[in-house]
């Protein structure tokens, strides 16, 4: 290994500091200024408490779809060989590169009662545009590559020997999933599932657009922070960013611990 | 035991297999022995059933199987890089085949660990089943894997390179622990190689593969002693090839380095260029005069190591002669 451990991880902590640390601080400073009882009150009030569950929930949810969804497509151009394979997988990361607030619109054209898919879900009874579902569907747009870019290069590492070898031993191809193929990819799984959450949770530009923003039922946390934002109340917006900070973290740390878990148990 | 019939596969426009006919008795350990290409994993895989043939039918213990799926085939399967489950305990691993029977034939918890244990005893990995492979040695692992394979009581073993991956040492420790394991337990064995010393050591018949054909079917003395064909002269051990002079276009002999007389009078005489030991005898190499064909010999290391530029004059007690189309043309000495 190359030496310099020394100056490459005071590096590392120089950057860290930098680009993470010191705004993050900036907030928690900020927030600080509220005093305790104020900090509560705008922070826990009862719309903040709508727009996190709103937030969280619909994140946790897209991601869940995604990871379910984003497996299958790691799967195909893990396993097979199409024409057109290179412009699929391109297709993939350009949620990535779309400005957000483009998707945004073309989404909420689509599933307004009048758009393309809205005008048939409709008459179903089924309101996708300004409500949580459509969220939910912008977020699966947005946190899609995740899943599928942490899963593919552990499914193609497996190989196919392990599912032929199951099969030898008389295994079904429903026990070779869920007992072999399943097991080994569930940390990168997990992984994926984190990100597409932790961006879901985040995300602002594609939201906004399909959420209508009815305050206490479709408006987000991030734009509730806009919203106290354009009202001057920065103090405000920053105690909502430090809960949200705080929960997100919660979260990260927890997915973080069970798969250090999984390493360990595996020994690898 | 086992009936091959005018097995033939391709892949694409490539052809693996040939009409491959084979017959194996219950017991045997068979070696399938070739280059890479031969066919020789192919023709595995279509007894495992991982693969399917294009026509012909395989028989196993007089039941056809030809389309049967490998998950109802009841064979064990070795594989070249083991293919062990990561996430599960070496334990685990050796009780999957258990563990994924259904209905009547599923035993009970307690019995698949006992079984386990009991296999883990047989391959000498007592104790490790708390494990995971990431913390056991390539050979270590490939030992679980034939445990795993044995688990479910195959009628037949198939080991595609069981030894492929792992270092000298190791792979000499392993092939006689397998050669014993074979002679304790009778199971019928394939294994695919293209390591020629493996399959003559380990083998009761060796199954010399080229091209996807059978070149030659042989217990391993009568393959080394008298190949069939030019291929597994040169292939199995080594030969020295000389064109015949006076007779048709391509004829050649083929002898073994150690298959020669030292004689003051003899009919070919090498200059030696390069000299080294190899085990209990000289290996001496350069070309030969006048037909300037490059041959390896085996001196007797008691007398004085040949020097280079030295000339040893031979006769070569022992040879076979092929023709041009690969037909041996008289007989196996001269």
């Amino acid at each position: 290994m190359l030496p310099g451990f020394g100056l490459s991880f005071g590096f590392t902590l120089a950057w860290l500091t930098l680009i993470v640390l010191i705004p993050l601080a900036t907030i928690f400073l900020k927030a600080a200024g509220l005093g305790w009882s104020e900090f509560l009150a705008v922070g826990f009030s009862r719309r903040a408490m709508a727009a996190y569950q709103l937030s969280f929930g619909t994140a946790a949810v897209a991601g869940l779809v995604n990871a379910v969804f984003g497996l299958i497509v790691a799967w195909v151009l893990v396993r097979y060989d199409f024409t057109g394979k290179q412009v699929v997988s391109a297709l993939v990361d350009l949620p990535f590169a779309l400005p957000t607030a483009v998707a945004g619109i073309a989404l909420t054209a689509l599933y307004t009662p009048t758009g393309w898919i809205g005008q048939f879900l409709e008459p179903l009874g089924i309101k996708v545009a300004f409500t949580w579902i459509g969220i939910t569907i912008a977020l699966v747009f947005i946190g899609l590559p995740f899943v599928v870019r942490s899963v593919e290069p552990v499914l193609a590492d497996l190989g196919r020997e392990v599912e032929e070898a199951a099969a030898t031993l008389g295994a079904t191809r429903w026990q070779t999933f869920t007992r072999v193929i399943f097991p080994a990819i569930g940390p990168a799984l997990l992984t994926g599932f984190a990100l597409a959450f932790a961006r879901g949770v985040g995300e602002y530009g594609s939201v906004i657009f399909i959420s209508g923003n009815m305050p206490g039922r479709t408006e987000i946390a991030p734009l509730l922070i806009v919203t106290q934002l354009e009202q001057y109340a920065y103090a405000g917006a920053t105690a909502i960013a430090v809960v949200m900070m705080l929960a997100s973290f919660a979260v990260l740390l927890l997915i973080n611990l069970v798969q250090a878990a999984s390493r360990r148990r595996t020994g690898a | 035991m086992i009936h091959l019939r005018g097995i033939t596969k391709r892949f694409g426009d490539y052809p693996a297999l040939h009409g491959i006919d084979l017959d194996v008795a219950p017991g045997e350990f068979i070696a399938l022995l070739g280059p890479s290409g031969s066919g020789k994993t192919t023709l595995l895989r279509i007894i495992a059933g991982l693969e399917f043939q294009d026509s012909g039918t395989v028989l196993l213990g007089g039941e056809d199987v030809s389309s049967l799926p490998v998950a109802q085939r009841h064979v064990g399967f070795v594989f070249q890089h083991y293919a062990l489950f990561r996430h599960m305990t070496v334990a685990d691993n050796v009780a999957f085949g258990l563990s994924v029977r259904r209905g009547k034939d599923r035993l009970p918890k307690a019995a698949r660990h006992a079984r386990a244990e009991e296999l883990l005893r047989l391959v000498q990995l007592e104790g490790l089943g708390s494990r995971y492979p990431g913390q056991l040695s390539g050979g270590q692992r490939q030992r679980v894997a034939l445990a795993r394979a044995l688990a479910i009581e195959p009628r037949l073993l198939l080991l595609d390179e069981p030894f492929g991956a792992l270092d000298a040492k190791v792979r000499k420790d392993l092939r006689r622990w397998l050669r014993d394991l074979h002679k304790q337990m009778g199971l019928t064995s394939i294994f695919v190689t293209h390591d020629q010393e493996e399959a003559l050591e380990l083998a009761d018949r060796v199954v010399v593969m080229n091209q996807g054909r059978i070149e030659q079917i042989g217990a391993p003395d009568a393959v080394y002693m008298n190949p069939e064909t030019p291929f597994v002269s040169h292939f199995v051990g080594e030969t020295n090839r000389l064109p015949v002079p006076g007779t048709a276009a391509g004829s050649e002999i083929h002898f073994r380095p150690h298959e020669i007389t030292l004689a003051p009078d003899g009919a070919e005489a090498l200059l030696v260029d390069n000299v080294f030991r190899k085990g209990a005898v000289w290996r001496a190499e350069g070309l030969l005069e006048g037909s300037g064909q490059f041959v390896e010999l085996d001196l007797p290391s008691s007398g004085e190591a040949p020097r280079l530029g030295q000339t040893i004059r031979f006769n070569p007690h022992r040879a076979r002669m092929f023709n041009a189309n690969g037909d041996q043309t008289q007989g196996e000495t001269r």
